[in-house]
């Protein structure tokens, strides 16, 4: 039985998986069986109760994203397929690794979704630093038109698709599936407000699907293998592998394919073989940037989309970022919102000029012009953009996830730079 | 309507709605930016943020914004929730983080959405203690001033100039904290509605050049309802003064008419009130050749007599107002008086009133046409002859987008969501016209063709609309047309629009026969028709055919058959060719005119005599619509001037003119005038009379903070005067009255407590976009009522031939209009004269851009620059009307041009002029 699915063609060198060896290796199975064999609807099902849940970091369940889309031909028109691989979650490399080592087993899984839903046409929407996978999707996209998997009439039947790769002008928001839409469209890379949702109305205001680029590699071999394989994949409720990864002060930072709800300790001290010496572990961000801390005592938690939501975190992307007792919480934050407050789209005001009030802040304190009267303007700030409904999108309250754990979590750090004192990690002037 | 309660408090309020909209309506008070209510929602400012409970159980809420969030039967919300007030707080204290502490000096302070929802809002106290991030501001053209540091990002300005305006040369640009709206580069911005971003932006970011120059307060300008005399559509404005001097014109919300937008040339092209060339005294040519200012009772009393005792012809004009021609026509006779309007243009005008009484459709205000769903241009340039409307048609065109809306439930206030599941999807535009224009890029079909294909294409749709075959187009064509009949009788509303403009009566028979046959096939047609002055319509009504011709005149004078000639508030070398002019001037014994600026006419006269301004005097005047409205004086006239209707009933009382003797104000002027004939019958009721108070009191002209009124005459006397008692009108030269709700056509300025900006005016209004409070009238003179004009005039010789071109009219937005051209800022933007050829004429004669021609026409040779239009069709040359030579050509005539030999190219000018133009 096939354990990990999405990484077992992986080269240990990382070359790329060329289609005559993917092909040999079950590849474009699961597509052909699906558009020669199976209906849409059917195929939606296998998707439905194969439980898969979206890996960008939400974690909402594919099946019934997929089911909003219209099936009927009531308006006649094009519809959508958008792979979102613009990759710019802080700390995060796993769509990263897929897309270069692999790139068949993403446009399969594209086709099996756009099949399901009947889009005609598909898009790429990757991120413009990530050259490399420019170059093998390229080279992958054009031998699925020469094998006749893309393009007209595919495998013989009467459905055909286009895919296009866009290689993305770079910012952060484009993660968010409405302003990816706006800025595949040629607009400001501004989040669209909800409803409508893209199923409806999403690019050129036609029904559209959004999928990170793991979900979307998960696809054929669920057709392929059936939702019960899937299921079994899965260690708690979720089902189906995960690519987790570490980063930070480690012995082997790096990204794995585990089953989803493997803990967070085996993880971090089996796969990525635990501190460096001279570290010791403080907390961490499990998912990514805009994920809130967790600390020792969660490191049993399973890493899975429940369990590390009841922990009152997020599982976001799955890759963590691991905090050490020599680097200072308040300058990692500091960084985070920076990082946060420049990516912000400036459409709301919210976003737009209250993450740069705190970044403003955590840059004082951090340098030891801090005063006592800025923990209760952060608390102020937490409040205000951190919920989600203040502002346009998620960017901002998940901007400040870092911020409200890390004053919960590591309050004597925040207080010593409240005082203006010096601190051992942060450059002070 | 669905019931929902507020704070505890249940209100009926209007379906569909957004709760933003929805408090306001009801007296609210709710803080915003980014929403407006021509343009609906788009959630970005976040400044309406109040509280929506699940169930009357529901203590806790959830924060939503009121823009976004669509009223429903049972709704619970709460605006002052603390939860909602402090968010709000937030809100504004955000957006002050980078806004400059500027307002003593801002153009904006006083008037400022931003300073009024700040106080609002109740924000303080600063946390932040960091710099403020600055800009670079750009240099915008003559009449918009930029100030970007004063931006709060609220997205207004693009969503007005690109998704509402249709501009493409203004973007938000840059991203989070440094999103920046301008130009890609400096220079003037192209849109003919930009400045409405004047009074669009909640803040001091895009203000009034020349105000900002020559400033005053909102509180300290003195202001009147009036009507923009810039076009036929008739706009309502609400310009101010100080000083004796127009600041500056702003928006007068008017729900039929212009709404909550005016065009550049009604916002900007009228502080020509100002100038040095207005006329200065009544004043008398002495043998020298020079104008001897004299005693106006010394040169009424000599005119009065001349009227006595010799033959007197009065030539009024379509851009005075009603009671102004009605004077002169009682003071001269109905059989010598003249509209003074050229023959082919009354030729059009009778042609478009035949059109309007022999059709059956209906004539759609500019509100309506945003509610037609297929549209026909027949000819008319509309962005240039009727600016307001070409804004219209921007949004009649996105009906097809609402349709789609609603299919997916989205209300239409939904903006955003709205454009982005239309995309291009548009209600059908078709556009017939000799050259390329401004509505080019959101039309389904573009016919460039001649004149006269154009009425032949009209006569096609019209035949096809019937029913029946039309041999005579060729095949492509019948295709092409086929679509026109198909879209316009797929439509709900169908609008065909034409006018004066193409100066082509065929062409207007020809949108009549297609409105005639859309209303046979029971549709609810609509058919506008563009004139070419604030009162065309209206002066046409009023002469009523009766009489004489301007060529008549003309025939008259070289008979010498003229001995007093009374010329009222009319160029005649804007009408007629020169030479013909010149005669008439000279035969007559005595010119006698009556203007508000130095003219050519005036260098022919005998005696000149200052008029006011629409600004100094009452006066009505008949839109495109039949709709007659009124403009009041914003202020006094300067001695000596006066309205000419006053100078004229003078004249009339010393002659004892039996109709005039008692005549002793305005009122009885207009009321004669009403009485006069059943077409004009009602123009009396277009506003209440002088005598209108409310509660004994008038309404003010001054806003209750006035200042300084002891200190305006200080130089002269330390004694406040007493404020001048207008005996004429139911306003005052004051700031005591009352200033309740009025009728809509006597709110001056707007103002409520505590909004101080113009987005006060939702307090005066029924609901958002609605009808105001106080009740306005509105009278339109009925289709049935209207007389047409039996003048007929022989067609001009066309010379068709391969060696000739035919004349075509076209029009500029800046110089075609006469008055408006002389404004400041304007005047730099007006484009110099010129001849528009297509490339392939250009290539024939040998010419290219800044060479000259001559034009060979029926009357005589004229040398005009020529400048090269790819978009003309080859055999018409553009001629633009309004310009010195433009007169010399008859539209319709054919023009043989040869290349002018000792035409001396303007000399280009240096990059170190074009830096010292740019005076920011």
């Amino acid at each position: 039985m096939i354990t990990t699915p999405l990484t077992k063609n992986v080269h240990e060198d990382r070359r790329v998986v060329l289609v005559e060896d993917y092909e040999a290796n079950g590849g474009y199975q699961g597509a052909r069986k699906s558009i020669t064999q199976m209906t849409p609807s059917e195929c939606l099902q296998v998707i439905k109760d194969s439980n898969l849940r979206g890996r960008g970091g939400a974690g909402f369940p594919t099946g019934m994203k997929w089911s909003f889309v219209p099936m009927d031909n009531v308006s006649p028109g094009h519809k959508y397929l958008v792979c979102n691989a613009d990759e710019m979650e802080p700390g995060t490399f796993k769509d990263r690794l897929l897309m270069e080592c692999d790139p068949h087993q993403l446009i399969e899984g594209m086709i099996c979704g756009s099949y399901t839903i009947q889009a005609d046409i598909a898009y790429i929407f990757l991120r413009g630093e990530y050259v490399k996978a420019a170059e093998t999707l390229s080279q992958a996209i054009k031998e699925c038109y020469a094998k006749g998997y893309l393009g007209r009439s595919i495998m013989g039947t009467n459905y055909s698709l286009d895919l296009y790769l866009h290689t993305s002008a770079g910012r952060y928001i484009c993660g968010e599936e409405t302003a990816l839409i706006n800025s595949l469209e040629g607009k400001r890379a501004n989040p669209r407000a909800k409803p409508p949702f893209p199923q409806v109305s999403g690019l050129w205001g036609r029904p559209t699907i959004v999928n990170n680029v793991e979900t979307l590699c998960n696809i054929s071999h669920i057709l392929d293998h059936g939702p019960e394989w899937f299921q079994e994949l899965g260690i708690g409720e979720d089902a189906g592998t995960k690519m987790y990864g570490v980063s930070g002060n480690v012995q082997n930072p790096g990204c794995w394919e585990l089953p989803i709800g493997t803990t967070i300790r085996e993880i971090l001290e089996v796969h990525a073989g635990g501190m460096l010496p001279g570290y010791s572990f403080r907390g961490l961000l499990p998912g990514g940037g805009s994920t809130d801390f967790l600390v020792e005592e969660h490191l049993d938690l399973a890493m899975d989309y429940g369990t590390i939501g009841k922990a009152g975190s997020r599982m976001g992307t799955g890759t963590m970022i691991i905090l050490d007792d020599k680097t200072c919480p308040v300058g990692m934050v500091k960084n985070l919102i920076d990082f946060f407050a420049h990516e912000s789209c400036g459409f709301c005001t919210p976003c737009r000029d209250g993450l740069p009030q705190t970044a403003h802040i955590l840059q004082d304190m951090s340098s030891g012009k801090g005063e006592t009267r800025d923990i209760e303007t952060l608390e102020r700030l937490v409040k205000f953009i951190g919920s989600i409904g203040n502002t346009h999108c998620a960017l901002a309250p998940g901007a400040m996830e870092p911020l409200q754990s890390a004053m919960k979590y590591f309050p004597e750090d925040f207080e010593r730079h409240a005082e203006g004192k010096k601190c051992n990690y942060c450059e002070t002037d | 309507m669905p019931t929902i309660v507020i704070d505890g408090k249940e209100y009926e309020v209007p379906q569909g709605e957004n709760i933003l909209e929805a408090c306001l309506g009801l007296g609210l008070d709710l803080p915003y930016f980014c929403w407006h209510p021509a343009m609906g929602s788009i959630g970005s400012c976040r400044q309406c943020a109040i509280i929506q409970y699940q169930n009357p159980e529901d203590e806790r809420g959830k924060l939503v914004m009121g823009c976004m969030t669509p009223v429903q039967d049972g709704a619970r919300f709460s605006i002052t929730n603390e939860a909602a007030a402090s968010f709000r707080e937030f809100i504004i204290e955000s957006l002050m983080v980078n806004h400059p502490h500027d307002c003593p000096v801002c153009a904006e302070g006083g008037e400022c959405h931003l300073q009024d929802m700040t106080v609002m809002a109740g924000h303080r106290d600063r946390r932040y203690r960091g710099l403020k991030k600055t800009h670079r501001n750009q240099y915008l053209g003559p009449l918009i001033h930029h100030e970007m540091n004063r931006c709060i990002t609220c997205y207004r300005c693009v969503r007005f100039y690109k998704d509402y305006a249709g501009g493409s040369d203004l973007s938000a640009m840059a991203s989070h904290d440094h999103v920046y709206f301008g130009r890609h580069e400096d220079g003037k911005l192209e849109s003919p509605f930009s400045g409405n971003l004047v009074e669009v932006c909640p803040t001091g970011v895009f203000t009034d050049k020349h105000l900002v120059n020559d400033y005053t307060r909102k509180w300290d300008l003195q202001s009147a309802p009036s009507i923009c005399p810039g076009c036929s559509v008739g706009c309502n404005t609400s310009p101010g003064e100080r000083y004796g001097k127009l600041k500056r014109v702003h928006n007068r919300y008017n729900p039929d008419i212009n709404g909550y937008f005016l065009c550049d040339k009604g916002r900007f092209g009228a502080t020509y009130v100002n100038s040095e060339k207005r006329i200065p005294a009544v004043g008398r040519r002495s043998k020298d050749g020079l104008f001897d200012a004299i005693d106006s009772s010394q040169a009424l009393t000599a005119i009065a007599k001349g009227l006595s005792t010799s033959k007197v012809i009065g030539i009024g004009s379509p851009r005075a107002s009603i009671e102004t021609n009605f004077a002169l026509q009682n003071l001269v006779g109905q059989q010598n008086f003249c509209t003074g309007i050229s023959e082919t243009e009354t030729a059009l005008v009778s042609a478009c009133i035949e059109a309007i009484k022999e059709s059956g459709a209906k004539i759609p205000s500019p509100r309506e046409i945003e509610r037609c769903d297929a549209i026909l241009i027949l000819g008319e340039d509309v962005t240039n002859t009727a600016t307001r409307i070409a804004l219209s048609l921007r949004q009649a065109v996105r009906n097809e987008a609402y349709n789609m809306a609603e299919g997916l439930q989205l209300q239409s206030w939904q903006d955003a969501a709205t454009r982005n599941l239309a995309q291009d999807e548009r209600s059908p535009l078709f556009l017939a016209s000799p050259h390329a224009t401004q509505l080019d890029d959101i039309a389904e079909g573009i016919f460039n063709l001649s004149p006269s294909n154009i009425a032949h294409l009209g006569y096609s749709v019209a035949s096809l609309i019937e029913g029946k075959k039309d041999d005579a187009a060729t095949k492509t064509d019948a295709n092409d047309y086929g679509n026109i009949a198909e879209a316009l009788l797929k439509a709900e509303r169908p609008l065909i629009i034409s006018g004066t403009g193409v100066t082509d009566t065929s062409v207007v028979k020809a949108a009549s026969s297609i409105a005639s046959a859309l209303v046979a096939k029971g549709k609810e047609t609509y058919l506008s028709l563009i004139y070419q002055e604030a009162n065309t319509l209206g002066i046409t009504l009023l002469d009523q055919g009766q009489g004489p011709s301007l060529s008549n005149i003309f025939e008259q004078g070289e008979n010498n058959n003229i001995q007093t000639l009374i010329i009222v508030e009319n160029d005649l070398y804007r009408r007629a060719a020169k030479h013909k002019v010149d005669k008439l001037l000279q035969a007559a014994d005595q010119v006698i005119v009556l203007d508000i600026m130095d003219n050519e006419t005036c260098t022919q006269a005998d005696i000149v005599i200052p008029a006011s301004s629409f600004a100094e005097c009452e006066g009505t005047l008949i839109n495109f619509e039949g709709r007659a409205q009124r403009h009041f004086p914003v202020f006094e006239s300067k001695h000596p001037c006066r309205p000419s209707w006053e100078w004229l009933t003078e004249i009339g009382k010393l002659s004892s003119n039996k109709n005039m003797l008692e005549w002793q104000c305005f009122d009885d002027i207009n009321k004669a005038c009403s009485e006069s004939s059943s077409t004009l019958t009602g123009i009396n009721e277009v506003a209440p009379d002088r005598k209108y108070r409310v509660g004994g009191r008038k309404i003010p002209r001054q806003p209750h903070r006035y200042s300084g009124r002891t200190a305006m005459v200080a130089n002269l006397s330390v004694h406040e005067p007493k404020q001048t008692d207008d005996t004429e009108t139911p306003l005052g030269f004051t700031m005591e009255g009352h200033s309740g709700d009025r009728p809509g056509e006597l709110i001056p300025f707007v103002w409520a407590p505590g909004w101080n900006s113009n987005h006060s005016v939702h307090k005066l209004q029924t609901g958002s976009e609605g009808e105001l409070k106080g009740g306005r009238s509105v009278v339109k003179i009925e289709s049935k009522n209207l007389i047409q004009s039996k003048q007929q005039v022989k067609s001009v010789s066309q010379n068709n031939d391969q060696d000739h071109f035919i004349a075509v009219a076209m029009y500029k937005f800046f110089g075609t209009g006469e008055l408006s051209s002389q404004s400041p800022g304007i005047i730099e933007l007006c484009e110099s004269e010129s001849i528009e050829l297509a490339i392939e004429a250009a290539d024939k004669l040998g010419v290219s851009n800044g060479d000259g021609v001559t034009a060979h026409g029926v009357n005589g040779a004229v040398d005009l620059e020529v400048k090269i239009n790819d978009s003309l069709i080859s055999n018409c040359v553009g001629i633009i009307q309004g310009m010195p030579g433009a007169a010399n050509i008859n539209p319709g005539e054919g023009l043989s041009l040869t290349r002018s030999e000792n035409w001396v190219r303007r000399s280009e000018i240096i990059s170190s002029d074009q830096l010292g133009s740019k005076n920011v």
